[in-house]
C-alpha cells in the first residue's frame, strides 16, 4: 500500500539540485522581454499615448497600447467554464485599458530586446489622462453618490447574498437576552509565492499560439486565452512547467492572455513578460479586505438564540473571482455554530484598488477572524470559559447541510480540540496566565475553523485521468490537475500506483501539464485536487486493471475472476502464485502480431460530493505592552482531513498553510495611500512577510477519520490550515492584556492603538494625553502629510516605484 | 549614446575556472543564469530582499541579484549546481531537504541550501534560534521553515558528530 | 542588468580621488545595496558610477597608535560584528551591525555606505555619534577628520566635498574605554528590516557604580537625520544610577527628538516607542557597566 506512507516527493531531488526547471529557465534566450506601463492614477480614462519618443529608443520592438488591444471584455476568474450565461464569470476587462480602474492598471506595453531598453522606453512614454474621483473604501463605495467603477454595474456593487434562518427579528424579543456586539475588520493580503508570474509565449505551425506560464490552472488559462483573443480554444496551447507557489494568485488569467496576443504582434517571436516583485504586490491579486459586523442573542447560561451577520468584501478594482468569495465566508457562519435564527447579508463592492482574486482558503480566513474573535468576546463577556463554550455549542456530529450535501460523519472539531489542548497543555497555561501583571504577560488562545473540501455542488468539480503502460511494468499517468509545490504529484503517485496494483516508484508522473497531451483537470484550487482527481484515478485504475487482467486471461488461460494484479505481477487469486509480472505481460501484448495492444486508459470522473474538513489553533503568546510587540511563543494546529496519504507531506503543508495564517495575524497588510489610491508597501522590505526569525516552531497533528465519500478517505487540506491561526493569536493577546483586538494584523501601531484607548499604556497622564491622540487616530489608515514630510521620514530603501521610474 | 562597456573577467565557478567577456551593468544573477546556465539561481524580488538568488562568494552568501557581475572578477562563486559531484552524487545537505520534506515548490531551495551549506561549512555548533538567524535572509511562503531548520539542524548534528569521531 | 551609463573602477584611494575630480556626475557605489536598487527603480538609471568596490586596503578594523580604533569605510556589516577588536572595545557597534538585514546584506553593506548615505535609519549611525566618531575624508588636498555630530547635513546629505571620498571611521580612545553600550533597533520584524525607531546608549559610571559620569544617547529615525539629545544626557551626568535617573532621561530625550508622522508610522507612536527605547538601552548600559537599579 503506498496512501498512507510518507514517500519522498517525486520531485524533492530535481529541485534540491537545481533540475527542476521554472518558466524563466526554460525562457528562449533570444526571446523578447518586455514590460507594462501602468496607469498613474486610480480611476479615469486614457484619452492619449504619446509613443513617438519611445519607439525611438534602441532596442524597442515595438510599443501597443490600450487602443490597439482587440475590442475584447474578458473575465479572468479561474473557475471551469459554465455554458450557462447565468452562471459565468463577469468579463470586466481587455488586454489593456482604457478605462483605467485603480492605481497599477495596465494601460501600453513595451515589446523590447532588453529590460534597459524596455524600462527606458516606458519612461519615455506620455499618457494623457483625463482623471476620474476614486473611492478606496468599500462601504464608501456602495454609498449613493459614490464613483462608479464598471458601467455594468452603476452601485459599484458586485453581487448580495443572503442567508435567512428561523426568524431572527421574533427570536431576538425573547426578554432576559444578552446581546453581543462586534466589527471584525481583516487587511488586504498578498500571496507572496517566491516565484512572480512569467509566461512567454511563441506561434508555431498555422498560428497556433504555444504559451508557457507558471500557473495554477493550465487548461482553464488555455481557455481564457482564446476567448481574450476572440480564437478558438484549439488554437492555443497552454504548458506549466514546475512552479514556485501559487496561493490562489495564480488562479487566474494574469498575463497570458497578454504575452498570447503579444507574440502576434511581432511574427510569432518568443516574447515574455516576467512579473517584478512589485507588481506582483499592485497588478496581481490580493485578498479581498472583509470587514464583518455581528450580533449575538444568547441566554445567560450561554445558549445562543439568535445571530445576525454582516459582511462587507472589497473586490477591488476588476471581478476576478468576485463574490464567491464572501459567499463562501457567510456560509461558514451558520455551520461552525449552528443556530435557529440567523440572518445575515454579505456584499462585494468593487472599489479603485488592485483587484481581488482566489488566495488560499477563499473567505475562510476572514469568516474565521471574525467569527472567532467574536466567540472570544462573547465569553468574555457572558464570563463562560472559551474551551467549554466551543465544545458545547461548535458543529455536532451527523450534522447535515442540504445544499452541498455535507454531513459530519465523525466528531471533528471536538475531537481535534481535545488533541490540541493536550499538544499544548493548555488548560494549565489558561489557569497560569490568569491575572497577570506586569508589563510583559502571556497568553494562550483557541480558534475552531470550518472549511470544506472542492467546490461542488457550486461549480463543476471534473477531473480526467489518463494511463499508460511501458513494457518494464511502468506507467504514465497524466493528468490535468497541477503540482504547484504542495506535493500534488507525489501523492498522485501513491493514489495511481495503488489504484492499478503497482509500487510507487513505478509510477511516472507527467509533471508539465500541457494543454496538447494532458487531459482536462480544473487545476489546483479548492483543496479540490487530491479529493476531486483520486475519483479520476481510482476509476482509470479500475479500467487499466480490467484490460490488463482480460490480456492476463488471454495469456495464462486462467479465468478472469480468479486473476489480480498486486505488486506488478499477474498472480492467481487462491494460491497467489505469480503468474507472470506484468512487464512480462505489457511487452508481449505490445508486440504480438494478432493482439497488439498499447495498453491504456482513460476516464473523466465528475464528482457529486463535498466532504468537510475542520480543525483547530491554539497560539500562546507573550505581549511586551509598553514596547506594542507580540511574540509568538508556541502553536499547533489539529487537522482532520482525513485519511493522511502521505503524513509527512500533510504535515509540511500545514505547517505552510500556519506560517501564512501567523503573517496573517501579526504582520502583513497592503497599505493605500489615501489622496493617490497608490499601494505604499509594494515590496518585500515594507510588506512584513515573516522571515526565519519572527515566528516560532510550528506543530501539527492530526485525527485521521477517513472520509466516507472518498476513495481513498482523504479531504481538504490546502487551505485549512491558513484559518484559524490568526484569531487564535488574537485570542491569546485578549487572555495576556484583556484587550479584544478586533483589526488585523496586530501589529505594534495596531497595538498602540487599541493599549492606548484601553489605558495599558503609561502614567496616568500620559494615558491622558494618549486617549487624545487616539481619538485623532481613529481611521485605520495612517494618513500621508505632504511629500517633504514623507521624504524626511525616509528610511535606507526608498518605496519601490514601479518599472520605469514613474513615482 | 554611449557604448556598452565590457570587461574580461575570470573566476572559479563550482569548483572550475572559467572566463567571460561580460556587459559591464550586468548583475552576478543574470550573468550566472544566461551565460553559464546555472538556472539553480533563482530571481525573486531583484532588490536583495527574498535571498532566492544566493550564492556563495568565497564560501559567504551574497544575493547574487544585487551584486554586479564584474565584482566576482578572481573569486570562487558556489551555486547548488556545485553542490553536486562529477560522479551526480548530492551533498548531506540536500539529502536532508529531500528526506525531512524541506522542499515544497523548491523555488527558495536553491538560495536555502547554499546559506545552511555556508553556517555548516564553519564547523560550529548552533542553536536552533541561530540556525534561524543565518537563515534570516531567505524567504519561504511554502514552509513555515519547519521542515528547513530541521534538516539544517540534522546536517549540522551529523557533521559535528563525525568530526568528532574522526579525532 | 542595470541601466548604468558608464562604469569606473577605482584601483586606490588616489585613483578614487581623480576620478571624483574628473567625473564630478559619476556616483559612489561600495557594496552596492543602496545604489543599485535605486538604479533599478528608475530613480538613478542611466547614471555613472565610480566603483570602489576592489579598494581592499579600505577593509578591516585596526588600532591607531594613539589607540582610537579605525574602521575602514569598506568593512562589511559581517566584518565589523565579528572584528575582535570591535568585540572587545566597543562591543555595541559590532551588535549594531549584527541588526542590519540578513546575513547576505551583512556580507554586501558597508559601514561607509551605511553612514555616507545620510539615512536616518542607518543601524550604525547611531552609536558612532554616540561614541562621538570621526569619519574621516580623503581628497585632492590630503585627510580631513568630521565630528559625526557635524557630518549629517540634511535629509541623506551629508559633508562630503565633491573631491573627497570617506575612508575611515575613527573612535577616540577616551570616546570608547570605560564606556558601555546597549543599541536596541525597533523594527516590526527580527531580520530583513528597517528600524521604525533605533536607539543607541553609552553610559560610563563612577567606579563605585553608583552614579553616572557620562551617559550618551543616538537615535534614529527620530529627526531628519540620525541625532544625539542633549537634553537627555544633561539630566543624568552626575545623577545616582537609579528609576527616576532613567524616567529623567526618557523624559528629556523626548524634550529634544522629532519624529514625523509617515504612513509607516505615527509621530505619537514613534515618540512613545522612543521614550521606552530610551529607558531600556540606559537600563541595559548601566546593567553592562555593572551597575545596579
Amino acid at each position: 500500500m503506498e496512501v498512507g506512507r510518507s514517500t519522498t516527493r517525486v520531485d524533492a531531488y530535481d529541485k534540491a539540485t537545481g533540475r527542476a526547471k521554472y518558466t524563466d529557465d526554460l525562457c528562449p534566450r533570444n526571446a523578447y522581454v518586455s514590460r507594462i506601463l501602468h496607469s498613474t492614477i486610480a480611476h479615469g480614462r486614457v484619452l492619449k499615448i504619446d509613443t513617438s519618443e519611445a519607439e525611438k529608443i534602441e532596442g524597442v520592438i515595438k510599443v501597443l497600447t490600450c487602443f490597439d488591444v482587440p475590442d475584447i471584455q474578458f473575465a479572468t476568474a479561474g473557475h471551469p467554464w459554465a455554458t450557462d450565461p447565468a452562471k459565468q464569470d463577469i468579463a470586466d476587462r481587455k488586454l489593456l485599458n482604457e478605462h483605467v480602474r485603480y492605481y497599477g492598471d495596465d494601460v501600453a506595453v513595451v515589446i523590447a530586446k532588453d529590460y534597459v531598453a524596455a524600462d527606458r522606453a516606458i519612461r519615455a512614454l506620455k499618457v494623457d489622462y483625463e482623471e476620474y474621483p476614486f473611492v478606496l473604501d468599500p462601504l464608501e463605495a456602495m454609498k449613493e453618490g459614490a464613483p462608479v467603477i464598471h458601467e455594468e454595474m452603476p452601485d459599484n456593487i458586485l453581487g448580495h447574498g443572503q442567508i435567512r434562518k428561523g426568524d431572527y427579528q421574533e427570536a431576538i424579543k425573547e426578554p432576559g437576552l444578552i446581546k453581543v456586539e462586534g466589527w471584525y475588520f481583516t487587511p488586504t493580503v498578498q500571496h507572496v509565492h517566491l516565484e512572480n508570474h512569467v509566461a512567454y509565449a511563441y506561434e508555431e505551425q498555422g498560428g497556433r499560439i504555444t504559451v508557457v506560464s507558471s500557473t495554477q490552472i493550465p487548461h482553464i488559462v488555455r481557455r481564457i486565452v482564446s476567448q481574450a483573443l476572440g480564437v478558438p480554444w484549439g488554437h492555443i496551447r497552454l504548458i506549466k512547467p514546475y512552479i514556485g507557489g501559487g496561493f490562489g494568485n495564480k488562479q487566474d488569467a494574469l498575463y497570458e492572455p497578454l504575452v498570447a496576443w503579444m507574440t502576434t504582434q511581432v511574427g510569432g517571436h518568443p516574447v515574455k513578460f516576467d512579473t517584478t516583485r512589485e507588481e506582483t504586490f499592485v497588478s496581481n491579486r490580493v485578498r479581498h479586505a472583509i470587514h464583518s459586523h455581528i450580533i449575538s442573542w444568547l441566554r445567560p447560561d450561554g445558549t445562543l438564540v439568535a445571530r445576525k451577520a454582516e459582511l462587507f468584501s472589497d473586490n477591488g478594482a476588476y471581478a476576478s473571482h468576485g463574490h464567491g468569495v464572501v459567499l463562501k465566508a457567510m456560509g461558514s457562519f451558520p455551520q461552525l455554530y449552528p443556530v435557529a435564527n440567523f440572518e445575515s447579508d454579505a456584499w462585494t463592492m468593487y472599489t479603485n484598488k488592485p483587484s481581488a482574486g482566489a488566495m488560499r482558503a477563499y473567505g475562510i480566513p476572514q469568516a474565521m477572524f471574525a467569527l472567532e474573535s467574536h466567540t472570544e468576546d462573547i465569553v468574555t463577556r457572558l464570563q463562560l470559559d472559551p474551551y467549554e463554550f466551543r465544545h458545547k455549542n461548535c458543529m455536532p456530529v451527523g450534522y447535515y447541510d442540504d445544499f452541498s450535501k455535507n454531513e459530519l460523519y465523525d466528531d471533528s472539531l471536538r475531537q481535534t480540540m481535545d488533541k490540541a489542548k493536550a499538544l499544548m497543555d493548555y488548560d494549565r497555561k489558561r489557569e497560569l496566565y490568569k491575572n497577570q501583571t506586569g508589563p510583559v504577560r502571556k497568553g494562550i488562545g483557541i480558534s475552531l475553523f470550518w472549511y470544506n473540501t472542492a467546490v461542488w455542488p457550486i461549480s463543476i468539480e471534473t477531473s480526467s485521468c489518463r494511463m499508460m503502460m511501458n513494457p518494464d511494468g511502468s506507467v504514465q499517468v497524466m493528468t490535468g490537475e497541477t503540482e504547484i509545490g504542495q506535493g500534488f504529484d507525489t501523492v498522485f503517485a501513491q493514489m495511481a500506483a495503488d489504484s492499478i496494483g503497482i509500487s510507487a516508484d513505478k509510477v511516472h508522473v507527467f509533471t508539465n501539464q500541457d494543454t496538447d497531451v494532458t487531459p482536462y483537470g480544473s487545476g489546483a484550487y479548492g483543496s479540490r485536487q487530491t479529493y476531486v482527481s483520486s475519483f479520476a484515478i481510482a476509476q482509470t485504475g479500475r479500467l487499466l486493471r480490467e484490460k490488463i487482467l482480460k490480456h492476463a486471461h488471454s495469456l495464462t488461460r486462467m479465468p478472469l475472476e480468479i486473476l489480480d494484479l498486486v505488486d506488478g505481477n499477474i498472480v492467481r487469486k487462491g494460491d497467489k502464485r505469480v503468474l507472470m509480472p506484468l512487464s512480462e505481460l505489457v511487452t508481449e501484448i505490445l508486440y504480438d502480431f494478432k493482439l497488439s495492444d498499447a495498453i491504456a486508459a482513460e476516464s473523466t470522473y465528475s464528482v457529486q460530493s463535498n466532504a468537510y474538513s475542520f480543525g483547530v489553533s491554539i497560539a500562546e503568546v507573550e505581549v511586551d505592552i509598553p514596547l506594542c510587540k507580540v511574540k509568538l511563543l508556541d502553536i499547533v494546529n489539529v487537522h482532520d482531513c482525513g485519511t493522511l496519504i502521505n503524513p509527512q507531506l500533510a504535515e509540511a503543508q500545514v505547517h505552510g498553510g500556519m506560517s501564512m495564517g501567523i503573517g496573517y495575524g501579526l504582520f502583513e497588510t497592503l497599505l493605500n495611500d489615501e489622496k493617490t489610491g497608490r499601494v505604499l508597501n509594494d515590496n518585500l522590505l515594507d510588506y512584513k512577510l515573516p522571515t526565519t526569525m519572527d515566528h516560532p516552531d510550528l506543530k501539527a497533528g492530526f485525527v485521521e477519520n477517513p472520509e466516507p465519500t472518498s476513495p481513498f478517505g482523504n479531504k481538504a487540506l490546502g487551505e485549512p490550515p491558513a484559518c484559524s491561526p490568526a484569531p487564535a493569536i488574537r485570542n491569546a493577546v485578549l487572555q495576556a492584556t484583556g484587550v479584544g483586538i478586533n483589526t488585523i494584523p496586530l501589529s505594534p501601531h495596531q497595538l498602540f492603538k487599541d493599549f492606548s484607548q484601553a489605558g495599558l499604556l503609561g502614567t496616568e497622564e500620559e494615558r491622558l494625553l494618549r486617549r487624545k491622540a487616539y481619538e485623532e487616530l481613529k481611521d485605520t489608515v495612517i494618513h500621508v502629510t505632504d511629500q517633504a514630510e514623507e521624504k524626511a521620514a525616509v528610511d535606507t530603501k526608498s518605496p519601490q516605484m514601479q518599472p520605469g521610474g514613474k513615482e | 549614446m554611449s557604448k556598452v562597456q565590457y570587461k574580461q573577467i575570470q573566476f572559479i565557478l563550482n569548483g572550475h575556472e572559467v572566463s567571460a567577456s561580460i556587459d559591464m551593468r550586468e548583475s552576478l544573477a543574470d550573468m550566472l543564469r544566461n551565460e553559464f546556465g546555472m538556472t539553480s539561481v533563482k530571481k525573486g524580488c531583484e532588490v536583495g530582499e527574498c535571498g532566492a538568488c544566493t550564492v556563495l562568494i568565497d564560501g559567504r552568501p551574497y544575493d547574487s541579484c544585487i551584486f554586479l557581475a564584474i565584482w566576482i572578477d578572481g573569486r570562487k562563486v558556489t551555486t547548488l549546481e556545485g553542490l553536486m559531484d562529477e560522479d551526480g552524487s548530492i551533498s548531506d545537505i540536500q539529502q536532508a531537504f529531500i528526506d525531512e520534506a524541506a522542499v515544497q515548490c523548491g523555488f527558495c531551495t536553491p538560495g536555502f541550501i547554499l546559506s545552511a551549506e555556508h553556517l555548516l561549512q564553519t564547523g560550529k555548533r548552533y542553536s536552533r534560534d541561530e540556525i534561524r538567524r543565518e537563515l534570516s535572509g531567505n524567504m519561504c511562503r511554502c514552509t513555515g521553515y519547519q521542515n528547513i531548520i530541521n534538516a539544517v539542524e540534522k546536517t549540522m548534528d551529523k557533521r559535528l558528530e563525525e568530526k568528532s569521531e574522526s579525532r | 542588468m542595470y541601466d548604468i551609463n558608464h562604469l569606473y573602477e577605482a584601483t586606490s584611494v588616489e585613483h578614487a580621488v581623480e576620478l571624483r575630480v574628473e567625473q564630478p556626475q559619476a556616483l559612489i557605489i561600495s557594496g552596492g545595496s543602496d545604489v543599485l536598487i535605486s538604479i533599478r527603480a528608475g530613480g538613478l538609471a542611466g547614471c555613472d558610477l565610480i566603483s570602489l568596490y576592489g579598494l581592499d586596503q579600505l577593509r578591516g578594523v585596526s588600532l591607531d597608535p594613539d589607540g582610537s580604533i579605525r574602521i575602514g569605510t569598506l568593512t562589511s556589516f559581517t566584518d565589523l560584528s565579528e572584528d575582535p577588536i570591535i568585540r572587545e572595545r566597543i562591543p555595541v557597534l559590532g551588535e549594531a551591525a549584527a541588526t542590519v538585514g540578513g546575513p547576505q546584506i551583512r556580507n554586501i553593506g558597508t559601514i561607509g555606505g551605511n553612514t555616507c548615505n545620510g539615512v536616518t535609519s542607518a543601524d550604525t549611525a547611531t552609536t558612532l555619534l554616540a561614541h562621538d566618531a570621526f569619519m574621516e575624508l580623503t581628497g585632492r588636498e590630503g585627510v580631513r577628520l568630521v565630528p559625526m555630530t557635524e557630518f549629517y547635513l540634511g535629509v541623506k546629505k551629508v559633508d562630503i566635498r565633491p573631491d573627497e571620498i570617506a575612508t575611515a571611521l575613527l573612535i577616540r580612545p577616551q570616546d570608547y574605554q570605560d564606556f558601555h553600550g546597549s543599541y536596541f533597533k525597533y523594527a516590526m520584524r527580527d531580520a530583513m528590516d528597517i528600524a521604525t525607531s533605533s536607539c543607541s546608549v553609552n553610559v560610563r559610571l563612577s567606579p563605585d557604580k553608583k552614579t553616572i559620569e557620562k551617559a550618551r544617547i543616538g537615535f534614529g529615525v527620530a529627526g531628519p537625520v540620525p541625532m544625539r539629545t542633549p537634553t537627555a544626557e544633561e539630566a543624568v551626568r552626575g545623577k545616582p544610577v537609579s528609576i527616576d535617573t532613567i524616567e529623567a532621561f526618557a523624559a528629556g530625550a523626548l524634550e529634544d527628538v522629532n519624529p514625523r508622522t509617515s504612513w509607516r508610522a505615527s509621530k505619537e507612536f514613534r515618540l512613545h516607542i522612543q521614550g521606552e527605547l530610551a529607558r531600556r538601552c540606559l537600563y541595559e548600559s548601566i546593567r553592562r557597566a555593572g551597575g545596579k537599579v
